[in-house]
């Protein structure tokens, strides 16, 4: 009897202790990755005055203001950034669906020579990091004469969208049921009448959210943007806010911290749709590749 | 008897689907192989175009002495990896990548461990902590990297402000002013940025062992330490290391934090190979300098696809 309560109070205050931990650990963490975004909010609506005190408690917000939101988009050509990051993410993450998908297809549903070859290509080039191309790519993008232009970043981001997709959705096509598509053949549709009309409304939900993954990584990419647009007129968003809000040596931070937060926003409404998606897709991308 | 009415009703079938077939195109993708051609004809033309032929521009840049804005060049040999191999900036910063790389990707698989255990343990709101957990993710590195800057800002720097509070400091910090500091501030960043992603494949990993498991080496004595190091380390360790290897080459070729935040300084303390091969090439207009720092990263590449390959395989 007396063991027994001993022992469910040790169970109980062992029980204590891992939520005590728990509890430690997921402040820990609410902290080290939220912290920065609660600095930008609160930078972002202070007056400018406030922002630079020293010694003063830099938590003591006196005075709200939507200064630096209206400066912002009326003095920067942040609206314009915007426009530039939608326009090159929708094109090249379109073109890219569209390439991405018939790679997948072929190599996630058909068997050939080549295919498996083929399927290494594409996962190798799924890793290689853009630091590695960059320079060269300028040369191809100047002889293409695309040279300080949008299309340059649409035409240079399917090297790593194409594989992406290709790699990503040739899973889900190798993870469908064949039978459907078998069935159809056999009452007399074609080859390409399967493909269309059978298995890719299947993986319709697939293809939606890899189109919008696409379009994060497109919205986010610094480094091609920054080598290849000159013009600030023509610089996406995740360009834009960090070269030309910096004046000389002074950087307002006050708008940095509101176009910083401006710009995210699109991609966070993005995931916090395709959440579950991104999990499963982040994943997938993981053990297969 | 009804066994040998199907061989019959099947061949009539592939008559009449053959007799409908129409030719030309349509007949040519009804073959398995040319369909499966066909279709990845465009990812061909844009993997050869845009990978495979600027990657072996870069190496012929390499052996030349191009430099931007002038068409005519000559090949030089070895000479650019020769110069390479005496610059001391050159060999700062392939010290420095792999500094950054090895101690970044090691901080992310551990905190990301710690992240991934603390989020399956709970019980209610895990859903609400994955999502804001996630955001260092997803938010575009260059946006996120400015709160940062900001956050590292020699006279206002909250961090400063917050260890001064804490009374652990005196005196204000130069983060970028000081070499070790600011490869710590950089490194911190990429781990910030990184652990999410580590965390969200961990915890995909961990909701898959199976509670017997848990249950069985319960019953055979183990604590939660064991619990952990016998059931459910070898589970997650795969997908661990494919995660890991996309990491590692992933920060190895970073540009972003480091750019934005030091532009390689203090006296080169910083420079990745990436940022160098920008300064070099981009800004300095040495193409063919630059191309050499750039290539740099190849062999790192080849290794890191030959080991995922091997992990992918054995799965």
């Amino acid at each position: 009897m007396s063991l027994s309560i001993s022992k469910s109070l040790q169970y109980r205050s062992r029980r204590a202790f891992s939520r005590a931990i728990l509890i430690v650990s997921l402040a820990f963490f609410a902290f080290f990755t939220l912290f920065p975004f609660v600095w930008m909010v609160l930078t972002s609506i202070r007056e400018g005055s406030e922002l630079y005190q020293v010694g003063k408690n830099p938590f003591a917000v006196k005075h709200l203001t939507l200064q630096h939101y209206y400066l912002l988009l009326t003095e920067t050509r942040f609206l314009q950034w915007l426009g530039n990051s939608a326009f090159v993410a929708i094109c090249a993450s379109a073109i890219a669906l569209v390439v991405g998908l018939a790679a997948a297809y072929s190599l996630g549903r058909l068997r050939y020579r080549g295919g498996g070859f083929a399927a290494l290509v594409v996962f190798a080039t799924y890793l290689i990091p853009p630091a590695l191309l960059f320079i060269p790519l300028n040369t191809v993008v100047n002889r293409l004469h695309l040279s300080n232009t949008l299309w340059a970043l649409i035409v240079v981001y399917l090297t790593f969208l194409v594989p992406f997709i290709a790699w990503l959705l040739s899973g889900y096509f190798k993870s469908l049921p064949g039978e459907l598509a078998d069935a159809a053949r056999i009452d007399g549709a074609s080859r390409w009448q399967a493909m269309i009309l059978i298995d890719l409304p299947l993986i319709l939900p697939g293809v939606v959210s890899v189109f919008f993954f696409a379009f994060t990584m497109s919205w986010s990419e610094y480094l091609y943007a920054f080598t290849f647009i000159r013009s600030t007129s023509k610089l996406p968003v995740a360009v834009g806010v960090v070269n030309a809000l910096q004046v000389g040596d002074v950087y307002f931070w006050g708008q940095l911290m509101a176009g910083a937060l401006l710009g995210s926003i699109p991609v966070v409404i993005i995931y916090s749709f395709l959440m579950d998606y991104y999990l499963a897709g982040l994943t997938a991308g993981a053990v297969k590749g | 008897m009804p066994m040998s009415a199907t061989p019959v009703s099947t061949s009539l079938d592939k008559d009449r689907v053959s007799a409908r077939r129409p030719g030309g195109l349509a007949a040519f993708i009804e073959n398995e192989a040319n369909l499966g051609y066909l279709l990845l004809i465009p990812t061909v033309v844009i993997v050869l175009g845009l990978i495979g032929y600027p990657f072996l521009l870069a190496m012929y840049y390499s052996f030349t002495d191009k430099v931007m804005a002038k068409s005519e060049f000559s090949f030089v040999g070895l000479k650019n990896y020769i110069n390479l191999a005496n610059d001391p900036v050159f060999r700062k910063t392939i010290l420095n990548t792999f500094n950054y790389t090895v101690t970044a990707v090691f901080f992310k698989i551990l905190l990301g461990l710690f992240m991934a255990l603390t989020l399956h343990a709970l019980t209610v709101g895990r859903k609400f902590f994955r999502a804001a957990f996630l955001l260092p993710w997803v938010v575009p590195s260059s946006l996120s990297v400015l709160a940062w800057l900001w956050m590292f800002d020699p006279q206002f720097s909250i961090i400063t402000y917050f260890l001064r509070s804490l009374g652990l400091i005196e005196e204000r910090i130069p983060w970028f002013g000081d070499p070790t500091l600011a490869m710590a501030a950089v490194q911190t960043v990429n781990i910030w940025r990184g652990v999410p992603f580590f965390a969200m494949i961990i915890l995909a990993g961990l909701v898959t062992v199976p509670q017997e498991l848990y249950d069985a080496a319960t019953v055979d004595g183990a604590n939660s330490i064991q619990r952990f190091r016998f059931v459910t380390f070898p589970h997650i360790l795969p997908i661990l290391m494919v995660a890991s290897l996309f990491s590692f080459i992933q920060t190895m070729g970073d540009f972003q934090i480091v750019w934005i935040l030091t532009h390689g300084g203090p006296i080169n303390s910083t420079h990745l190979i990436a940022t160098l091969a920008f300064r070099t090439a981009i800004q300095g207009s040495n193409l063919a300098k630059g191309s050499a720092i750039a290539l740099f990263l190849f062999p790192f590449l080849i290794l890191i696809i030959a080991l995922q390959l091997r992990y992918l395989r054995r799965e």
